[in-house]
């Protein structure tokens, strides 16, 4: 039996309509609304009393009339049918497949909200993921489960870094089953196709689902797309045991469609206009990575976030980290100075790096090493600083050794290839050298042991050549 | 009254967790009830004339409007008997295992009905009443071994009182009688192991107490310059990655309770996952038992429906003051609260409330304040006079790390004890990232008092002089920062390596590594008196003429480094080390003319 047809709507406000004389409507059901010149839109019920519906509608308001359309509501919530051939496919905000190939034959049809995974559940992240990026292998260490955002500001290449951590973790990986799934919200036609060009360059398309919603696409749809990528990636990662990594950008464009509907809403606002459940609402989208005990697959967050003028005590980037296990800070001065990645370490952070680091992880000297690097870096620059006011002279020796090491650490550490893939072997070692250049007594973060294993034939190589 | 007549009503409106259903004439506040042909569980907030608006603690979506609403005539309440300690329960205290088991998938699905304590279970009960003993309210009937940490204590639940009738010892269990008490009336009263509570309403104690004991931590920066009492409350607020809640899990570790009550408050998964792993496998420094014997974990990890959210903690709150009855020292962690507040926002907004700041609701500060004034220490009911304690540890997560916002002020005004992280500090990777000159104790004087009498009246002084040592270090800073070290007199100098080696040396502690994870208060005590007597012999060293690079460059300060590593078991070594550092210092004497630089 078809569903019951009504065309009963009575307001319509921004992405929002009304409509009345209802029967048998759940909360949360999906509708379709069809308008007079025969287009179909998809909604959703937002609000229900016994016989109003408040529904959102996917595609806007837009040439909706109050008169003539028609709507029916499907019995269902939100369903994104899935298969693995999804792989290799394009497909637009709403799920539809916009790459001219054929429709999915779907395996199962999947409620894209999804369920919270039971944290007595989850299976710890603690396999370390090879990025060959010496600032994230080397300082802020990423695992497989884990949701680290990259917190960026316009202009700044955090696109080029996401394809090249898509790019190299793939080829280390050596697991033939790892998959991407990229979704794109409000960006630039420009952006996404740099994303669908470097993924067909390098190969990864074919192991690529990219959903993708335009700048000029409908604002509303955004709130949909991440959700949809979202239960992609679940359904490849726990049912055919892969290792997904989902990229989602911009959040920041999301967070506005969520704003919108909740200003049409008249809801009462939370900070800058941003509804009080965007946490919340954040956080059923970001807590869908991770890992599930019994399974091998696992799904890997990289959402991508421009900080409205650099400011990370905005909302989105503020609720963002306290979700998040850590954060990639770009820092706009490196990126003038010219160096490539530039991510600012000292703000940067990986919660779960402590678990996937170390013996039979990396190295044994990793934490002791990454501790310390992160504290001559912070003293190196509080250095430069003095210096700036004080002028070199007022530096003690060790200071100076301090300030060199900060500028070298930007220079080779930080600083690296688009195409440069680091072993995480290259980059300790890197790391090691560097330290030779201060005091080994200022070294109060590493052990002896360490010290003596990895640091001193440095030192002894060094001498030595330095008589030659 | 609501008679034997069941409440039952229809929905008639329904927006994101809030449900309001119609003719629920009789129902009563915060009455919990089953929503919908799924038979959701919620509870009553708003009454307005036969509608009532209800929190819906699970997902609404798929409800529709004329679906029943079914009142269940009990307020929100825990089960309390054997059974709670290491169990791992989510905000309205549903095992989270057996909801796995149950909902055969890794994700939480709707209307999952579990008892919160095994039914099946037998736990030997011991006798410690005998029959025709008069008792009262909390006294304490038998015991029941928990866990090889805790002894589960049966009490004579509030309200009653009598002779014991019968009583008998054995293996029951929970539900079955163990005792029968025949009040004043002549009315027999059944006692199972089994009891239930209304977690909004506080447990009855016989007399409050000042908190005038330690909670020691075992974290140096707290115990020795911030400390907390037993019974006390702390609020740790500190932007994103400044180490909330690695504070929290070193302090649900370490410190020296008797029960943990740990709540994951609308945070991350896996934050939970890795204590539920990691506790089994640590070590109690006191008891050598794993650490979860003596653990309890209540999670609503934040993409759990929000309104659990709001009543995970007072599901938690509600246990630690059972525990604390039985005469344990509770220790509760709730990260975050701030979490907290804004389940309650959005509540309240979609109740149409008027807003107070922030969109917050008006009754934010009673709300906190009436949770965190269910920490203390009491004399507990029962006729023992047995003291308890529940020691109240809350994060707060202030957006944008803005201390003015309206949670963290509340907050404060409630809370004895402020930790202040300070982001510059975690960048510098210095953790605990606590801020020695913003934080604050209200305990520091009245717990001066307990260890001065431990150690030789000691305690306070090396307290107080490692704090004004870094006090005037930050004005030094100053004045460096805009003049050069140069600036500085010799003296000058020796207090800002001094400061340096207390930061460095004593309050940064790494919680990942095996031995500096944990400090007793007689290591720190130790640890700060060589620092302090570095610092007073290398003044005097001056004053005799001697060149202050010797002092700076002399080589005993790297044992002073190191002295974090020093085991336990191997604390002599810190006293020898007080040996040799007088006398490293006492070989400094005047240089005869030689150029002194640094």
């Amino acid at each position: 039996m078809l569903p019951k047809e009504y065309s009963s709507i009575s307001n319509l406000s921004g992405p929002l309509m009304v409509v009345d004389k209802i029967t048998d409507v759940r909360y949360d059901e999906l509708a379709e609304i069809r308008l007079s010149n025969g287009e179909r839109r998809r909604g959703r019920v937002l609000e229900i009393t016994e016989d109003r519906a408040l529904v959102q509608v996917y595609e806007g308001s837009t040439g909706i009339d109050a008169d003539t359309t028609k709507i029916r509501f499907l019995g269902d919530v939100l369903m994104l049918p899935v298969a693995k051939t999804m792989l290799g496919r394009i497909f637009n905000g709403r799920g539809v497949p916009i790459d001219g190939g054929a429709e999915i034959i779907p395996e199962k049809a999947l409620d894209v909200n999804g369920n919270p995974m039971n944290p007595y559940s989850r299976d710890y992240p603690s396999e370390f993921i090879q990025t060959g990026i010496s600032t994230i292998d080397g300082m802020n260490p990423l695992v497989r489960g884990q949701k680290l955002p990259i917190f960026s500001g316009s202009g700044l290449p955090h696109n080029r870094i996401a394809a090249q951590i898509a790019r190299q973790s793939t080829v280390i990986s050596g697991h033939a089953a790892f998959a991407v799934v990229f979704a794109a919200m409000g960006i630039t036609f420009e952006e996404a196709s740099f994303f669908m060009e470097d993924f067909r360059k390098t190969g990864a398309l074919e192991r690529t689902v990219m959903f993708v919603n335009l700048a000029d696409d409908p604002a509303i749809e955004r709130i949909a797309t991440p959700r949809l990528a979202l239960t992609c990636a679940e359904y490849l990662a726990f049912e055919h045991d892969m290792h997904v990594l989902v990229i989602l950008t911009d959040l920041t464009n999301y967070c506005e469609a969520l704003r919108e509907i909740s200003a049409a809403r008249k809801e009462v606002p939370g900070r800058r206009g941003y509804p009080g459940y965007l946490y919340t609402d954040l956080a059923t989208m970001y807590e869908r990575a991770g890992r599930l005990r019994g399974k091998s697959g696992s799904i890997t967050q990289f959402p991508i976030l421009t900080m409205p003028e650099d400011d990370k005590t905005h909302p989105i980037p503020d609720l963002t980290g306290y979700i998040t296990e850590g954060q990639i800070i770009l820092g706009r001065s490196l990126h003038r100075k010219g160096i490539y990645p530039p991510v600012d370490v000292m703000p940067s952070l990986s919660r779960l790096k402590d678990k996937g680091i170390g013996k039979d992880k990396t190295r044994e000297d990793h934490a002791d090493l990454m501790n310390q690097l992160f504290a001559a870096y912070s003293q190196g620059k509080e250095a430069k600083e003095l210096a700036v006011i004080l002028g070199d002279s007022a530096l003690s020796e060790e200071d100076k050794a301090f300030a060199k090491f900060a500028d070298l650490f930007e220079d080779t550490y930080v600083r690296q290839g688009e195409y440069e893939n680091r072993t995480i072997e290259a980059t300790l070692r890197l790391g090691w050298e560097l330290l030779t250049l201060v005091p080994v007594k200022e070294l109060k973060r590493i052990r002896d042991a360490y010290i003596e294993k990895y640091l001193q034939p440095l030192i002894a190589e060094k001498a030595e050549k330095a008589k030659k | 009254m609501a008679m034997d007549k069941t409440i039952q009503g229809t929905i008639a409106k329904i927006s994101g967790p809030l449900v309001v259903a119609k003719n629920m004439l009789g129902a009563r506040m915060f009455d919990v009830v089953r929503v919908g042909e799924a038979g959701l569980v919620g509870e009553i907030i708003e009454l307005r004339d036969d509608t009532a608006s209800v929190q819906v603690y699970e997902e609404t979506s798929g409800l529709k409007p004329g679906e029943i609403v079914v009142d269940t005539n009990e307020s929100l309440s825990v089960e309390l008997g054997p059974g709670l300690i290491e169990q791992f329960y989510d905000g309205i205290q549903r095992p989270l295992e057996s909801i796995e088991s149950v909902a055969a998938s890794p994700y939480i699905t709707r209307g999952i009905s579990v008892p919160a304590i095994s039914r099946t279970k037998k736990w030997d009960f011991v006798p410690t009443a005998s029959k025709g003993d008069s008792v009262t309210a909390g006294d304490i009937l038998g015991t029941v071994r928990e866990t090889i940490l805790v002894e589960h204590r049966i009490m004579v639940p509030p309200g009653l009182e009598g002779t014991i009738e019968r009583i008998a010892g054995g293996s029951f269990t929970v539900e079955e009688i163990v005792a029968v008490i025949k009040d004043g009336r002549g009315r027999s009263h059944d006692v199972s192991l089994l009891s239930r509570w209304p977690v909004r309403k506080p447990r009855p104690v016989t007399r409050r107490l000042a908190p005038e004991l330690p909670l020691t931590t075992g974290q140096r920066v707290v115990d020795m310059f911030f400390p907390i009492a037993r019974g006390g409350t702390a609020c740790v607020p500190g932007p994103f990655g400044s180490g909330k809640t690695v504070i929290q899990h070193q302090l649900a570790k370490w410190a020296d309770a008797e029960i943990v009550v740990y709540i994951g408050c609308g945070e991350r998964g896996n934050e939970m996952t890795d204590v539920l792993l990691e506790f089994p496998e640590l070590e109690d420094p006191r008891s050598g038992h794993p650490l979860m014997k003596r653990t309890l974990l209540i999670a609503n990890t934040s993409n759990m429906p929000v309104a659990a959210r709001e009543a995970s903690i007072y599901t938690g709150i509600t246990i630690a003051e059972y525990f604390r009855d039985m005469g344990y020292s509770v220790a509760l962690m709730a990260d975050s609260t701030s979490r907290w507040a804004e389940a309650l926002r959005e509540m309240s907004g979609r109740l149409e409330e008027m807003p107070g700041e922030e969109g917050y609701p008006a009754y934010l500060g009673t709300r906190m304040a009436s949770f965190y004034e269910r920490a203390g220490r009491a004399i507990c009911l029962g006729k023992d006079r047995r003291e308890g304690a529940v020691s109240v540890i809350g994060a707060v997560s202030p957006p944008g790390g803005d201390l003015s916002e309206p949670v963290t002020q509340n907050t404060l005004r409630v809370a004895k004890v402020f930790w202040g992280l300070d982001a510059q500090l975690a960048y510098q990777r210095h953790f605990p990232a606590i801020n020695w000159l913003t934080s604050y104790s209200l305990y520091a004087e009245t717990l001066g008092e307990y260890w001065d009498n431990e150690y030789d009246g000691e305690w306070s002084d090396m307290r107080i002089q490692a704090m004004s040592l870094l006090e005037e270090e930050d004005q030094l800073k100053e004045i460096v920062r805009l003049v050069g070290i140069d600036a500085l007199s010799r003296e000058e100098r020796i207090v800002m390596e001094t400061s340096k080696s207390i930061r460095e040396d004593f309050l940064h502690q790494n919680s990942f590594h095996e031995v500096d994870t944990y400090a007793s208060m007689d290591k720190q005590v130790k640890m700060i008196r060589n620092i302090l007597t570095f610092h007073r012999l290398g003044m005097q060293a001056l004053a005799r003429g001697a060149l202050l690079k010797d002092i700076i460059a002399s080589p005993i300060r790297e044992d002073i480094a190191r002295m974090r590593y020093v085991e336990e078991s191997k604390l002599d070594g810190l006293d020898d080390l007080e040996k040799k550092i007088t006398e490293e210092l006492g070989k400094f004497t005047a240089s005869g003319g030689e150029e002194d630089v640094a």
